[in-house]
């Protein structure tokens, strides 16, 4: 016991800091982070030149033709576009989360929260969306509002939610049973109070690591979406296109497919222990 | 009349649908909290003791109904819609629960959870609720409040959440405290802490109703005692009378089954033979008459009502003769 016990969410960061793993994995993002924002600047390549030097196109990674990690089958800079995947990718994954984080969160402890007629009414609407076929749902908005990246961090928000609802509400019917939810409404504090104050901040545990989970599915998708043709459109890349693209020529230009997966690979790995990390370090019992 | 009573239960019912058809926790009671008195409810566990004063701040399980009436300062509790309670809770009655390592929520500043409701209400300003909060503190007899304000509950003790929980009650300035067995997950000498700090209250002109099973509980701070079985309440009687002379078998057995300090090591200790009916279970007379030994004919035919007479009540066909001592 101490005499001042700082801040929740201070001591939670000192907590973080304390676990090795969790720091590492979050400087491996700052530093991917950084390179994949500043190696296209650096670099005397584009994302779209194609350089005609080269034969075959396909060449392997080396320094004296200044493509560290290769080229692609086209004989684009191979490290250019790790890097503009990369930024891709994040960006889906942190923004698609985001919108699935906000939407799941709120409608899942409302619904778990509030109960009765009202929660069967909410799961219904989250039932009845898990039904239609997502593929379908994108097609239909891609066609509607043509192609863009927004679209596609609204579009893949708009389906992970409901995972999110799901969790977030069964954790909100268990939190409501406890006697610090009566406490707090026979205190006649209002229900938009109570969820935001007594129900949301003590299922965070859960949702940071189901949201730490849901990152590698966003990126996974987006890569899926890109093969078929709907994510985002050459020459801009993510690494899940790079990635296909690079197993086709696995045999004859390994880098191709190496290059990627060790890109996107590090960043599922660094995400599961910052999410560990934080799991163990919002826990106020933890010390 | 009305300016004599505050809180005033009169035939409250309470029933759980279940699968196997409803229950009844409360089958009709009726009772008056008195301002300034300190009543207790006694009762087994499953005697509904719990389930009563829970209906009346709305805080039933969703699969139960309350019916009837319970009237706080003359206006109705039950049906009041979750609106209408909100009016009600918090201003006018406070709630101490039974289990206090569940009572705070974790990841707040025992300060904050102390001054939220005032905030949220804006009655307060922050520095002002700070100061309430930390003399509430203080009156409850917790050390140190300022250090206490700004840790998390888990930093606390058992009994030291309890009295929080207390304070956090009191924070609105209720005209009634309603403690469910606020005791029970304490050790004896917090027990008999936090007890002080209710008598305390309950000095200051606080009313106080005290739902436990623990008679000695009762004995050391209660004005009037309620006691309970199956539902319905079989004896009121001020604290004095009901332990010296028990009028219903039941209070009576109650008594005689306390454990005391003449027991010779070795001896049984007394117990009341048999079970409370089951919750499903088809009552037929007075629900009491299978483990009473003084049970007659009637007993098992006619449930007795609460029957009133010189400012106690028994619900007995045949109730102990005054004078009976313990």
């Amino acid at each position: 016991m101490t005499d001042a016990s700082p801040g929740i969410y201070a001591a939670a960061w000192r907590r973080l800091g304390r676990n090795r793993a969790a720091v590492a994995a979050l400087v491996a993002l700052a530093v991917l982070v950084v390179v994949s924002m500043a190696g296209p600047v650096v670099s005397s390549f584009s994302i779209d030149h194609v350089d005609w030097s080269l034969s075959p196109l396909a060449s392997p990674p080396g320094l004296a033709n200044g493509h560290w990690l290769g080229t692609d089958g086209n004989g684009r800079d191979l490290f250019v576009r790790v890097c503009a995947g990369t930024q891709v990718s994040l960006l889906v994954a942190l923004l698609a989360t985001a919108v699935s984080l906000l939407i799941g969160v709120a409608w899942g402890a409302t619904a778990g929260y509030l109960g009765g007629r009202v929660d069967g009414w909410m799961m219904r609407v989250v039932d009845v969306l898990y039904a239609l076929p997502y593929m379908f749902f994108v097609i239909i908005l891609t066609v509607v509002f043509g192609r863009s990246l927004l679209l596609i961090f609204l579009a893949i928000g708009a389906v992970g939610w409901l995972t999110m609802a799901r969790i977030v509400r069964g954790q909100s019917l268990a939190l409501r049973q406890q006697a610090f939810v009566d406490a707090a409404i026979t205190l006649g504090l209002p229900a938009r109070r109570i969820i935001a104050r007594h129900i949301v901040p003590n299922v965070i545990g859960t949702v940071v690591v189901y949201a730490t989970l849901t990152v590698p599915q966003v990126i996974l998708f987006e890569s899926f979406l890109s093969f078929l043709g709907l994510g985002v459109q050459e020459p801009l890349t993510s690494l899940g296109r790079l990635v296909a693209e690079g197993a086709l020529e696995m045999e004859a230009a390994p880098w191709q497919l190496l290059a990627p997966s060790a890109a996107l690979a590090l960043i599922l790995l660094c995400l599961n222990f910052v999410g560990d990390g934080l799991r163990d370090a919002l826990d106020p019992r933890q010390r | 009349m009305a300016e004599a009573v505050l809180l005033s239960l009169d035939g409250l019912r309470v029933s759980f649908d279940t699968e196997q058809g409803p229950v009844q926790a409360v089958r009709g009671v009726s009772l008056e909290v008195r301002p300034g008195e300190c009543l207790a409810v006694v009762g087994e566990s499953g005697s509904g003791k719990s389930q009563l004063f829970l209906a009346c701040l709305g805080l039933l399980a969703a699969n139960g109904r309350a019916e009837g009436s319970a009237r706080l300062q003359g206006e109705q509790l039950i049906g009041a819609g979750e609106r209408g309670l909100a009016v009600l809770r918090g201003a006018r009655v406070g709630l101490v629960s039974q289990d206090p390592m569940n009572a705070l929520t974790p990841h707040l500043r025992v300060g904050e959870q102390l001054m939220e409701f005032v905030l949220d209400r804006g009655r307060m300003k922050r520095p002002e609720a700070r100061i309430r909060a930390l003399q509430l503190m203080e009156s409850v007899g917790i050390r140190d409040p300022e250090t206490r304000f700004d840790q998390y509950p888990h930093e606390l003790s058992g009994g030291q959440r309890q009295r929080v929980a207390i304070a956090m009650a009191l924070m609105p300035g209720p005209a009634l405290l309603i403690a469910d067995e606020p005791t029970t997950a304490l050790d004896v000498t917090v027990q008999a802490q936090v007890l002080d700090v209710l008598r305390r209250l309950r000095e200051q002109g606080l009313t106080i109703v005290l739902i436990t099973h623990d008679l000695g509980v009762v004995a050391g701070i209660a004005d009037r005692v309620a006691v309970m079985y199956a539902g319905a309440v079989v004896e009121v009687a001020a604290t004095g009378q009901l332990f010296s002379m028990p009028r219903h078998p039941y209070t009576a057995a109650l008594l005689e089954a306390i454990p005391r300090l003449d027991t010779k090591p070795g001896d049984r200790l007394v117990h009341i033979e048999g079970q409370p009916p089951r919750p499903h279970e088809r009552l037929q007379g007075c629900p009491f008459a299978p483990r009473c030994a003084l049970a007659q004919g009637r007993c098992r035919e006619s449930e007795p009502g609460l029957d009133w007479s010189g400012g106690r009540a028994s619900a007995c066909h045949a109730p102990l003769p005054g004078g009976w001592a313990a």
